[in-house]
């Protein structure tokens, strides 16, 4: 119910590859680039069968809205103010006068098409570099009117890719744990919701603590922590049918469970004796594998994307820090080197870089280092943060950060945000309720 | 303490006051109100001074020491044992806590018990999911040296998911790095 893979068809118009605005992603916002998103065209009567069905007075100007905001979130583009524009949607998308949009200093355009097609919603978009008088890029899909929040977050991932050069992460989902009530007693749910926020929906009731969500790469499952009966174990959730099941039988606590990258295996921890050592399950042979084999604590462990190595958190050396190891549990070298406590760390989709959590002198950070430990580089400090998840393209990492209380012990909160590898655009993400735990899923479409 | 307090700042206010309307009237007594507030001052100092002292008094290097959260399984036997950060060596006060607890559960041999283990906020929390096992576990050993049988103790963590104190400060940390034992019967 909750997800829904609708069929989009694709039709490519014939592009010619001209490379002429590039963004740099690797520079940071330092200069977003300003573009126009002109609302999406639509005729009156595509127009009124959608206000019907979706209760949305202009399904054009709403989709484009989501290009927009998604755009000027990743700090790589500046969206001009619509009341600027000139030009009318229909005309701009037929043949745009780009004088006109090189006047309010827009160097790259969108605009699109919307039509009411039996029974679907069909969209065009087109996107022109204004400089070069160009169309870059032209694209229609045709898809059920409900998943129209879906085109947007798509049109943006195309826009993306063309000007970046890279692998958008729009139309994405967050997996995350939601919070309600006193810190002693925290109430806590299971909840998605696309990667702006919208379409929220909770997948426990909060009956039993739920912890560290993590989505699979490869299809829409979930593993996460449940207290289910007062015993922590790892589950597998199936988010479209609702099923769970308790991965492995071990006598004792299973926890901090991640996918392999093929989504075939589950690593995770399991403590016995004040032990906690790495296992994993393989889901289709059933077969559980001893990792780690150390008095110490052996946890937070994370498949590099090939699969080959795994990097996980110790306090083998006498207190918390990173190592990284072969897939088979040989070769355990440690990676970082530092002052103060490494935890949390999480291999990059591109495989270069492993994020953590650094805790140094009573201050929390999320940082990257190299797989090697070196070229260590911290985005951000506060006085608690942990947990970054990738984005799939590996350009932004999402995290969740607590506040200090007072004296009393009020003023709690719990909170998701998200900042590019670059160290800037940091920025909230806002939930209905506090949250944590968050964990970022590959793009749905392709 | 906190009566004390408001009284003690409704005489300030009062005799505040009392300088003011003096004033208006004599301007010699003007010269009295800065000496009233550096009384104030010193009032202020001591409160502070006795709130650290209090603090010092209820952790030992920073294992909490004091008896705030603590219940009672029998007359005498405390429920829980504290820990010092990122630890879980059982300090000499911890010891006879558990020894209380093993003498306990040995005259009362049809008791289960669940040994909860729980660390601070101040560190990620599937490290503190260990730790809180690390740390329910040692109990568990300590009760299993003098005595208990093992089939008798279930461990569970919650690493940082049940503060009993929600304060961000070191006093309020102390206070939930422990494990609690639970009767389960």
């Amino acid at each position: 119910m909750i997800k829904k893979f609708i069929t989009f068809i694709f039709i490519f118009i014939p592009i010619k590859a001209l490379a002429l605005i590039e963004v740099d992603i690797t520079r940071g916002n330092l200069n977003p680039l300003p573009l126009a998103v002109s609302p999406l065209s639509i005729d009156e009567t595509s127009r009124k069968n959608f206000e019907q069905i979706l209760d949305k007075e202009n399904i054009g100007s709403e989709i484009s809205l989501i290009v927009e905001n998604n755009l000027r979130i990743s700090g790589l583009f500046n969206p001009l103010d619509k009341k600027a524009f000139l030009q009318a949607p229909d005309i701009a998308n037929l043949k745009p006068r780009f004088e006109d949009w090189n006047l309010i200093k827009a160097q790259a355009l969108i605009t699109g098409k919307v039509n009411y097609i039996n029974d679907k919603l069909r969209v065009e978009f087109r996107l022109w570099d204004v400089l070069a008088a160009k169309e870059m890029m032209a694209l229609a899909f045709t898809t059920v009117p409900t998943n129209w929040r879906r085109v947007g977050h798509i049109i943006s991932d195309k826009v993306y890719e063309r000007l970046t050069g890279e692998k958008g992460y729009f139309d994405t989902r967050i997996i995350y744990v939601a919070e309600e009530g006193p810190k002693t007693q925290r109430i806590k749910k299971l909840a998605i919701m696309d990667q702006d926020g919208a379409n929220n929906k909770f997948l426990t009731l909060g009956n039993e603590l739920v912890l560290t969500p993590r989505f699979n790469p490869a299809s829409q499952m979930v593993t996460y922590l449940s207290y289910f009966k007062n015993m922590p174990r790892v589950y597998l959730l199936d988010i479209e049918t609702g099923t769970q099941e308790v991965v492995g039988d071990f006598p004792g606590m299973t926890f901090a469970p991640r996918f392999s990258p093929d989504g075939k295996k589950i690593i995770m921890s399991f403590a016995k004796d004040g032990k906690s050592d790495i296992y994993t399950m393989n889901l289709e042979t059933r077969l559980v594998e001893r990792i780690t084999n150390h008095p110490s604590i052996d946890t937070s462990p994370s498949y590099s994307p090939d699969g080959k190595y795994i990097t996980f958190n110790s306090d083998r050396s006498g207190y918390q820090q990173i190592y990284v190891m072969k897939n088979d549990g040989s070769d355990v070298k440690r990676i970082s080197f530092g002052n103060g406590l490494y935890g949390t760390p999480v291999w990059s989709p591109r495989g270069d870089l492993i994020a953590f959590t650094k805790l140094h002198k009573g201050k929390f950070y999320i940082g990257v280092m190299r797989t090697d430990g070196t070229g260590e580089r911290l985005l951000t400090e506060n006085y608690y943060q942990e947990a970054p998840s990738w984005s799939p393209n590996g350009r932004v990492l999402i995290f969740y950060r607590e506040t200090k209380t007072n004296s009393k012990g009020e003023g709690f909160s719990a909170k998701l945000w998200s900042i590019d590898l670059t160290g800037y655009n940091e920025r909230l993400i806002k939930t209905e309720t506090d949250a944590s735990d968050p964990s970022w899923s590959s793009l749905l479409s392709n | 303490m906190r009566l004390n307090k408001i009284l003690k700042n409704a005489l300030l206010v009062i005799s505040a006051g009392i300088i003011l309307t003096a004033c208006a009237t004599k301007k010699e007594v003007a010269v009295e109100a800065p000496k009233k507030e550096e009384t104030k001052k010193e009032e202020t100092k001591k409160e502070e001074v006795t709130k650290i002292e209090k603090i010092a008094g209820q952790m030992q290097g920073d294992v909490y020491i004091g008896t705030d959260s603590v219940k009672y399984l029998a007359d005498g036997v405390a429920d829980r044992v504290f820990f010092a950060t990122n630890e879980s060596i059982l300090t000499t006060a911890s010891r006879e806590t558990l020894r209380a607890q093993a003498a306990w559960l040995r005259a009362n041999s049809n008791i289960t018990v669940v040994l909860e283990g729980h660390a601070d906020e101040r560190g990620t929390r599937e490290y503190n999911l260990a730790l809180g096992e690390r740390r329910a576990n040692a109990a568990k050993d300590y009760l299993m040296t003098y005595g208990v049988s093992s089939d008798r103790i279930t461990v569970i963590s919650y690493g940082k998911e049940r503060p009993v104190d929600s304060g961000s400060n070191p006093l309020a940390w102390s206070k939930n790095r422990r494990s609690v034992t639970v009767k389960a019967n």
